[in-house]
């Protein structure tokens, strides 16, 4: 009856402190969404406005469905927008706080980062700079351990996926030099 | 009974080495991302289908639906030893789960959540391989008309019975279309909202969308979470699961009506989460001893397992005879259907009759082999939580990228990926839901057709969806549903009116 056979215990050191001060309310993330969703359904209306939204002998014409779900989307974007202005409920509710979101760009930016590197080194070494890099930086894990799951689970992919499956996969110089 | 004769030719087809072979290999894989946080059902799903390219369409989805029961299962085992839930709808499994393991009765937790997992999606199996064919059989005599009907009751009962505020559910929606609607028009073959760009010429695949608004989102809300876990270790001996087993027939009330539950949740868009709770409430309403749930009673744990497991199951019949999908991850595999150049819709049932009946017997068998599995090797998959986040992490992010690659063999799609993230993440934090959004991408296409090709047929005139009984009865429930809270509201104010004593 006691907690005494816990076995399994993991820490996470770098945690987000719980008092960290909020970079943004709910309620402002909202007004900017529907702001931009809103120009998103002008933008769109207008294409298919000028593509065709009238409705002809036979049924509508192309842009005739793309053309009302705009003007719907921007309705309700509108109308997100106004309910945003006028509660007060959500004003104070935390969208993020400020150690929220260093831990989230602490993977955006490297998640990024390593789509600019498919793009120009190809996958797999792009892949194998993110695990090492990330299990080292981020998560302060022995050089050896890093660089040894990042080489197996690379090379894994690149078995399963290149050599049995023959899925083909954007390839750099690397790839190139070794002739596959 | 024509269906248990398939049924049979079913099992054939399936039992041979290769097909059981990818059946446990989906199951792992399924319950590795059932256990792991910022991983759920649809994301494993979502990143596994380039796996299936090559294979021809009965392996992959075996495969896929496979990965599918394991992450049901998966689901159950954090949520008992660690409190926490790996996946939504095993969020009232932790209310009786974790204090039976706090009493050192982890074990029994554990053979209850998956022997109750088991009878749930057998139910619902049944009910797929009795109802489905009939079902289809009766749609095959639909027309674009009476299609259009259909999904337009699927839509507007996402807006109507949806538990979201009505105008996100809306914007999701109509979000959903509008991306559905880029590219190349089908029916008059113009360019719509390409704004000139290559890229966009393909339009916005379905599937690029889901890896990036599941898998990329999931990791980085999960990222600002504490991820820090205290939990207990167990081994579920052979005895345990007996005497479990021995009792299971004084719960047969629990479990039939959380199967019952399950199963209508999951072919109306209710899904598996509501399902979970729904079960686990009901099944305390109706106890003699009310108190004693959440402080670690049996029954706890298996009222809400089943209605879950019971609904994901069922969420298959709608794709499976209508082509509409009843939940996120059923989206995703037909998604799959129509990559591996499949049709979903009733025509499934008469031209790929291998496919279909591999595919139920295939839900047969991998939910016994899943029990098996599961049952045999909890200890393994319970120190899976001992690997470190920030290895995972990135492996998550390849994983989801060379599944957003491998789809169309496009760099542009990692960064549509990468983009849809972004939206899934701040969509999540600011409430508006997720899944209008996958079904109208998903269905977007053949809805438009559907209309246009019946408004071809009509000479332009609206009055074909109320032209017989069958599509203006199906239209005109679709915008009672669109309107139900208003109509709700009315009601509730009359019978008011009707009654200002009790008020």
């Amino acid at each position: 009856m006691s907690n005494t056979d816990i076995e399994i215990v993991v820490e996470d050191p770098t945690a987000p402190e719980a008092d960290s001060p909020q970079m943004a309310s709910v309620r402002v993330v909202d007004v900017v969404v529907c702001l931009l969703l809103l120009a998103l359904a002008l933008t769109l209306g207008y294409d298919n406005w000028r593509t065709g939204a009238g409705w002809e002998s036979t049924g509508p014409q192309p842009g005739y469905f793309p053309f009302y779900l705009s003007i719907i989307l921007g309705g309700a974007s509108l109308y997100g927008l106004v309910a945003a202005f006028l509660s007060r409920r959500e004003s104070s509710e935390s969208f993020v706080t400020q150690a929220q979101l260093r831990r989230v760009m602490a993977v955006f930016v490297p998640t990024v980062l390593f789509c600019l590197a498919t793009q120009f080194l190809g996958l797999y070494v792009a892949s194998f700079l993110l695990i090492s890099c990330f299990m080292r930086l981020v998560g302060k894990i022995a050089l050896w351990k890093s660089l040894l799951t990042a080489f197996v689970f690379t090379a894994a992919m690149f078995v399963t996926f290149d050599v049995a499956f023959d899925v083909i996969m954007p390839k750099g110089p690397l790839e190139a030099a070794l002739g596959r | 009974m024509e269906a248990l004769g398939l049924l049979m030719h079913g099992f054939a087809v399936l039992l041979t080495w290769k097909t059981l072979l990818l059946m446990m290999t989906g199951l792992v894989l399924g319950i590795f991302v059932g256990v792991l946080p910022g991983l759920g059902g649809p994301n494993g799903v979502a990143i596994l289908l380039p796996l299936t390219f090559t294979m021809d369409p009965t392996s992959a989805i075996v495969m896929l639906s496979c990965i599918y029961w394991g992450a049901l299962f998966g689901g159950a085992i954090t949520s008992i030893l660690f409190n926490i839930p790996g996946e939504a709808w095993s969020v009232a499994t932790t209310f009786d789960g974790y204090p039976m393991a706090q009493q050192g009765r982890a074990a029994e937790a554990l053979t209850a959540a998956f022997t109750s997992s088991f009878i749930g999606s057998l139910v619902a199996v049944m009910l797929i391989t009795f109802l489905a064919p009939m079902i289809s059989s009766f749609a095959l005599r639909f027309g674009p008309p009476e299609f259009f009907a259909v999904y337009l009751l699927t839509f507007c009962s996402f807006v109507g019975l949806g538990r979201e505020a009505k105008h996100k559910t809306v914007i999701s929606m109509s979000l959903g279309l509008l991306l559905a609607g880029i590219g190349m028009d089908t029916v008059s073959g113009q360019l719509r909202m390409t704004f000139d760009s290559a890229e966009l010429l393909r339009g916005v695949n379905f599937l690029v969308a889901v890896i990036g608004l599941f898998g990329i989102s999931e990791i980085l809300l999960t990222m600002e979470e504490r991820l820090a876990l205290r939990g207990h270790a167990a081994g579920i001996s052979l005895r345990v699961v007996l005497s479990v087993w021995k009792d299971l027939p004084k719960y047969w009330v629990t479990l039939f009506r959380s199967s019952f539950i399950g199963c209508w949740l999951g072919i109306t868009p209710g899904g598996a989460i509501a399902a979970s709770f729904m079960g686990y409430n009901l099944a305390k309403r109706f106890s003699k001893d009310q108190d004693s749930f959440g402080k670690g009673r049996i029954e706890g744990v298996f009222a809400p397992e089943t209605a879950a497991h019971a609904s994901g199951t069922a969420a298959l019949l709608p794709m499976l005879a209508l082509g509409i999908p009843g939940s996120g991850t059923a989206a995703i595999l037909l998604g799959g259907l129509m990559v591996w150049g499949l049709n979903p819709g009733p025509l499934l049932f008469v031209e790929h009759k291998d496919f279909v009946w591999g595919l139920i017997a295939s839900m047969y068998l991998g939910n016994v082999v899943g029990l098996v599995l599961v049952l045999t090797t909890v200890p393994i998959f319970a120190s899976v939580l001992r690997v470190p986040f920030a290895a995972v992490a990135p492996m998550i992010v390849v994983s989801c990228a060379i599944g957003a690659y491998a789809i169309q063999n496009a760099m542009f799609d990692i960064w549509l990926m990468l983009g849809f993230g972004v939206v899934g993440y701040v969509f999540k934090k600011i409430g508006i839901p997720l899944a209008p959004f996958t079904l109208a991408l998903v269905l977007g296409n053949r809805a438009e057709d559907a209309f246009r090709l019946s408004m071809i047929g009509a000479g332009g005139d609206l009055k074909v969806f109320w032209s017989n009984g069958l599509v203006g009865s199906i239209t005109t429930l679709a915008i009672v549903l669109l309107f139900w809270p208003v109509i709700d509201k009315a009601f509730g104010s009359v019978t008011r009116m009707l009654r200002p004593a009790k008020a």
